[in-house]
């Protein structure tokens, strides 16, 4: 796919929406690569003691599904001067091999100098939004 | 126990310069399934512009959490972790972090608010080169549940 330029995207430009599958196994690379070995992302005793339906995802892997979206649609991860998300609800990780599926969709919402372009991004998963005020500023070509 | 307001404010020592290395970028771009070579192969990211592999825009996480350990480690701030949740999150980024940036980050304690029974904290962590050049302002609000 090629890279969007500045001169072809508009507000109201939508990003094609994609779908994430998120296992336990992507947990504990996440874990691994991200130094937060937090309980909750990988032992489920524990995340229902705490009142959790299951494990959930770590936010910053739903957080970075999110960005990935959209670097992949701007073609340079170094891309994005502003990203900014809301955790509205976890994304809860079953103990099978088909995980959580998190579904993205992303519109542009302004032009801005520099090239750049403002994208409100949305994130699903199991019928619930998990982020809100999903926000990215990309540098584009 | 609620959190200590009298913390707001208040800036942390920086951390320990921390080296960003191909390895790491890697290593993450592989956990979050980001495919780009940019990530990978230093010569596609030099042709691209950039002095080596860049880190995708969420890495800056893995640097800033150090600055954060120093706020959230503070016996006396009074965070029960048990019942912390991750609120929001957000990055801005001057320029991307690649391999070879040795950096430091240092956190800033912006807000605690009571709400209702939960507390929320927002906490700025800037992320800089060890010769001083802003790469990455990270913020990061937390939220405790009530008990």
């Amino acid at each position: 796919m090629a890279s969007p330029s500045y001169e072809q995207v508009e507000p109201g430009t939508e990003l094609p929406p994609r779908q994430y599958q998120v296992t336990r196994r992507d947990l504990v690379r996440y874990a691994g690569a991200s130094g937060d070995f937090n309980v909750i992302h990988w032992n489920e005793r524990i995340a229902k003691s705490v009142g959790l339906p299951d494990v959930i995802a770590h936010g910053m892997l739903t957080m970075a599904l999110a960005g990935r979206f959209v670097t992949e649609w701007a073609g340079d991860p170094g891309a994005v001067t502003e990203f900014g998300v809301r955790f509205s609800a976890p994304v809860v990780v079953p103990d099978d091999d088909k995980g959580a599926t998190v579904e993205i969709a992303g519109t542009v919402t302004e032009r801005l100098d520099g090239q750049r372009v403002a994208i409100d991004v949305t994130a699903k998963s199991d019928g619930a939004k998990v982020l809100t005020r999903a926000r990215a500023v990309v540098r584009l070509a | 126990m609620a959190i200590n307001t009298g913390y707001v404010g208040r800036t942390f020592e920086p951390t320990e310069p921390y080296e960003v290395s191909r390895v790491k970028i890697a290593e993450f771009a592989d956990a979050i399934g980001e495919p780009s070579p940019l990530c990978r192969d230093r010569a596609a990211a030099q042709a691209a512009g950039y002095p080596d592999v860049i880190a995708p825009p969420t890495f800056a996480i893995v640097v800033s959490a150090a600055g954060s350990a120093k706020v959230t480690h503070d016996p006396d701030l009074g965070v029960n972790y048990a019942m912390v949740v991750h609120g929001e999150q957000s990055f801005e980024h001057a320029r991307p972090l690649h391999a070879g940036d040795v950096v430091v980050s240092q956190s800033t304690i912006e807000s605690i608010r009571p709400i209702g029974s939960m507390t929320t904290m927002t906490t700025v962590t800037q992320i800089r080169t060890v010769d001083g050049e802003l790469v990455c302002t990270a913020r990061s609000t937390l939220v405790e549940r009530g008990a």
